[in-house]
């Protein structure tokens, strides 16, 4: 166990040290961060002066090593737009995404893994044949398009009139379709709870919460057709095997062989596929972040790469490269857990 | 299926907005305002934008304003003489105080304007003053080096800052009144100024929060808003449906492909106003041969169909041009139209020896002005129709302005807005013969250089008669179309919405600079 997460631990570093290497060396194409900083009316003469006491002048080696030397202790360099260290920037917009991604997951549990059983042991039941058909539009709809069908429907509301309105149940129908709107469309809102250092949380007031709603639907919105079909399809697989038809057999209560063991089962490949797909949404939450204002890190990366703030851009994906070896590390931890037959070290029982 | 969509769909919107509809209600009138981007420090003289300008009326008052029609309005100062050539003499409003309840004096006016002259970006445009006197605490007395007509322009810039307040020495032993580019300068993060807000909160790049200035010298301002919150929201869709959504009260800018949607919504009120940033497009000469004919650079000039373009493609939202002056501005030239002939431009190519038409490359940012890219593509469409082979790169603006700079391409689009609203500073960036040791022509991609018309320019720099000056600018845009010196294309317009209680009308103006001090919240 212990050799396993040292391992890993070099798996991190390494994964870092090649991450700002490339983008250390694809810098110069990310924009010249002198543009974003100066008016446009300055003279050339005052740009230079600006780029030589940043150090840009100075050649990829000399920068790279001196970015290096810091980075051992932890001093990944200064923001250009917010003046401050680029950790400290990460860990403020930390929080907000990992309340978003906190989430969406919870809804992506509550909802793929009943809807998922449920048409697995009812495939041709129309629940199961809605739920199908439904999960196939979701997963072919881009999230900022479903961001912004929400806002449109829940923030600023819709007003249908098809229906003769002075017909009561006309008016009735219309009423029921059109939409008041009023959930907040953007931000975290101004309610947020301190919780600690730099983490100010939703989850604390109804208020606040209402702010997570709509981003949390859309980001849900991409993975969870995902995890339905994969629930479904595993759920599938396990009730056609032996074990299952012994069980039958044998004369267990239906209701016991499908949620205590077929389900066990089907939740292994579910658990590797999800772990992995649960980093990949605090990484790239980009999209929701972006159509929600939403302050979090993906947001943050957006306008970093407008404003060509060059150590936040490295930051932010040396972070991610960490996120990614943490989650997957955690995926792997509980795998062994669920699973005793597998080994962490690979080496046999 | 999409009925039963829709149907659970407003079921549980209808239960999820319940409880927003308990706001409670108060006195106080804030105002919420959305713009693309939030100021990127408190240090107004830190970058020379737009975005701090506008938090610089927020915080601070000018030494005069625009109004609405191009004339100067009186604020700290109060009246002002020329008393020779070189020499202008102001006088300072009496009984005005700073947030941290200093005294505003001559003083500060002297100090502000020194330190102006040590910002980057503010030291070219402050050149031309060579010192600024306190003759008595209500009177300032400004020398320029040469004749100065622009002195008054000059003046909208000078926000009087605390001196006492900026002055001494931080904890860490460092200068309060430092401008420093990226880093923490004491003057990022305090401010104290004379202008109708204080700052209480600010988190870069989420929100600034502002609260009236109980002490305002203003008393005749008919605001009445108690507290601004300024929120970055850089997505344009999101901004808009912020503002249907009655999340916030202001927004700016207003996407043109959402005018139509704003405009036919009856909550909230859209007011658009023709704007001074001219597009247009540099044609390199010393990258393309056929460019030093002038016959060829008039043949693109009258290919590019502008109003087309206006029309069709920003929907109205952008005003044809046929030179850089936007009216109202000195050197507005009346008699030049745009001039789309598109058998005039062949034939005109046929005479340069160019009937087959070549090939060029062109390169346009796509986020930085309005349909940029869009734009970028419609040109090369239409100069297709005169056999020019257009090569088109777009990119974004972090990486277009290096590209810029390096004069990448044969073809290049740039906007400007005039930083004095005067016409002569679109000449010195975009027209002069390019000098990189004086900055003259800095933006002059085209590489374009008429030492005649330059002439004409420094001339008209140092004429303070504002009629004769007038003539001079005009017939230098009439010399720059008829050379075709570059293509225009038009000004962007501006656009701003609001809830139809603020009443934002009457502080609006061309160069963006809403006064929100002067804001009036309409109250039920």
């Amino acid at each position: 166990m212990i050799a396993f997460l040292i391992k890993r631990l070099f798996h991190a570093l390494l994964v870092m040290f090649v991450i700002s290497v490339i983008s250390f060396a694809i810098q110069d194409n990310l924009g010249d961060p002198i543009q974003q900083m100066v008016g446009q009316s300055v003279p050339e003469s005052e740009r230079a002066a600006l780029r030589e006491e940043l150090g840009l002048n100075d050649p990829f080696l000399v920068q790279y090593l001196r970015f290096a030397k810091n980075a051992v202790q932890f001093d990944f360099g200064y923001s250009y737009f917010f003046n401050e260290p680029t950790t400290d920037v990460i860990l403020r917009h930390l929080p907000a995404t990992l309340e978003l991604v906190a989430a969406a997951t919870f809804l992506i549990v509550t909802l793929s893994v009943p809807i998922g059983v449920y048409s697995a042991i009812k495939p041709r039941s129309p629940l199961s044949r809605l739920f199908m058909g439904v999960s196939i539009v979701g997963i072919s709809i881009p999230v900022f398009l479903t961001a912004i069908v929400l806002i449109q429907i829940f923030s600023i509301g819709i007003s249908v009139t098809p229906f003769p309105e002075t017909t009561g149940w006309g008016s009735w129908l219309n009423g029921l379709l059109s939409t008041e709107g009023g959930m907040p469309a953007y931000g975290r809102g101004n309610d947020l709870t301190h919780v600690v250092g730099t983490w100010y949380t939703n989850f604390a007031s109804w208020d606040s919460l209402t702010y997570l709603v709509l981003p949390a639907i859309s980001l849900a919105s991409i993975m969870l057709p995902l995890f339905i079909r994969l629930i479904r399809a595993e759920m599938l697989e396990v009730l056609q095997s032996d074990y299952v038809k012994f069980a039958k057999a044998k004369g267990i209560s239906m209701r016991r062989i499908y949620f205590l063991h077929a389900l066990k089962n089907t939740m292994l490949p579910v658990i590797t596929v999800g772990g992995v797909q649960i980093g990949t949404l605090v990484a790239f939450t980009i999209l929701t972040e972006t159509v929600f204002q939403w302050p979090g890190m993906g947001l943050m990366f957006l306008d970093a790469i407008e404003r060509s703030d060059i150590p936040l851009i490295i930051t932010y994906l040396m972070v991610v490269g960490l996120i990614f070896v943490i989650t997957n590390t955690l995926v792997d931890l509980i795998y062994g857990l669920v699973n005793p037959t597998v080994k962490l070290t690979g080496k046999p029982a | 299926m999409t009925f039963k969509k829709t149907l659970l769909a407003s079921l549980v919107g209808a239960t999820l907005s319940l409880p927003l509809a308990a706001i409670a209600q108060t006195d106080d009138v804030t105002l919420r305002v959305a713009y693309d981007a939030d100021p990127v420090s408190l240090d107004i003289h830190e970058q020379l934008s737009g975005g701090m300008l506008q938090l610089s009326h927020l915080t601070f008052d000018p030494l005069v304003r625009w109004t609405q029609d191009f004339e100067f309005e009186p604020r700290l100062a109060t009246d002002w003489e020329q008393v020779d050539d070189t020499t202008m003499r102001m006088t300072l409003r009496d009984g005005v105080t700073f947030h941290s309840g200093n005294p505003f004096t001559a003083k500060d006016v002297v100090w502000t304007v020194e330190r102006l002259k040590r910002s980057p970006d503010f030291k070219a445009i402050f050149d031309p003053v060579a010192s600024v006197t306190a003759v008595d605490d209500q009177t300032v007395e400004f020398k320029t080096k040469k004749p100065y007509p622009l002195l008054l322009n000059l003046a909208t810039y000078i926000f009087p800052m605390d001196s006492e307040f900026y002055s001494g020495t931080t904890g860490a032993g460092k200068d309060k009144s430092e401008i420093v580019k990226n880093g923490n300068s004491w003057a990022s993060t305090n401010v104290s100024g004379t202008g109708p807000f204080k700052v209480t909160q600010r988190q870069q790049g989420v929100k600034v929060e502002f609260e009236r200035f109980e002490d305002y010298w203003d008393e005749n301002s008919p605001g009445n808003v108690d507290h601004i919150v300024l929120t970055p929201i850089s997505e344009n869709a999101t901004r808009v449906a912020a503002l249907l959504s009655g999340d916030v009260d202001f927004i700016a800018p207003v996407p043109p492909n959402d005018l139509e949607r704003v405009r036919a919504d009856e909550d909230v009120k859209l007011v658009t106003m023709s704007g001074t940033r001219i597009i247009l497009l540099h044609m390199n000469q010393d990258r393309v041969e056929a460019f030093k004919d002038p016959r060829v650079r008039q043949a693109f000039a009258y290919a590019v169909n502008q109003e087309a373009i206006a029309d069709r493609l920003m929907k109205g939202f952008a005003t044809p041009a046929a030179q850089l002056s936007p009216e109202g501005y000195q050197g507005h030239n009346p008699n030049l139209e745009p001039r789309y002939d598109l058998e005039k431009a062949k034939q005109l190519m046929k005479e340069a020896g160019y009937e087959d038409g070549f090939s060029i490359s062109m390169m346009a940012p796509n986020n930085r002005y309005v349909n940029d890219a869009q734009i970028a593509q419609a040109v090369a469409a239409m100069l297709a129709r005169i056999n020019v082979k257009v090569d088109l790169k777009t990119l974004p603006k972090a990486q277009y302005w290096p590209e810029y700079d390096a004069r990448a391409a044969d073809l290049m689009l740039i906007g400007w807005h005039s930083d004095t609203e005067d016409s002569a500073n679109f000449y010195q960036y975009l027209t002069e013969c390019p000098d990189p040791d004086t900055g003259a022509g800095q933006y002059n991609a085209g590489m374009y250089c008429n030492p005649e018309i330059d002439k004409i320019v420094a001339e008209a720099n140092l004429e303070t008669d504002r009629e004769k000056r007038s003539q001079m600018l005009q017939s230098v845009e009439k010399a720059l179309y008829d050379d075709a010196a570059f293509v225009p294309l038009h000004w962007q317009d501006l656009a701003w919405a609001a809830q139809d209680e603020v009443q934002i009308e009457p502080v609006l103006n061309v160069m963006n600079f809403p006064y929100l001090g002067d804001v009036v919240v309409t109250q039920e």
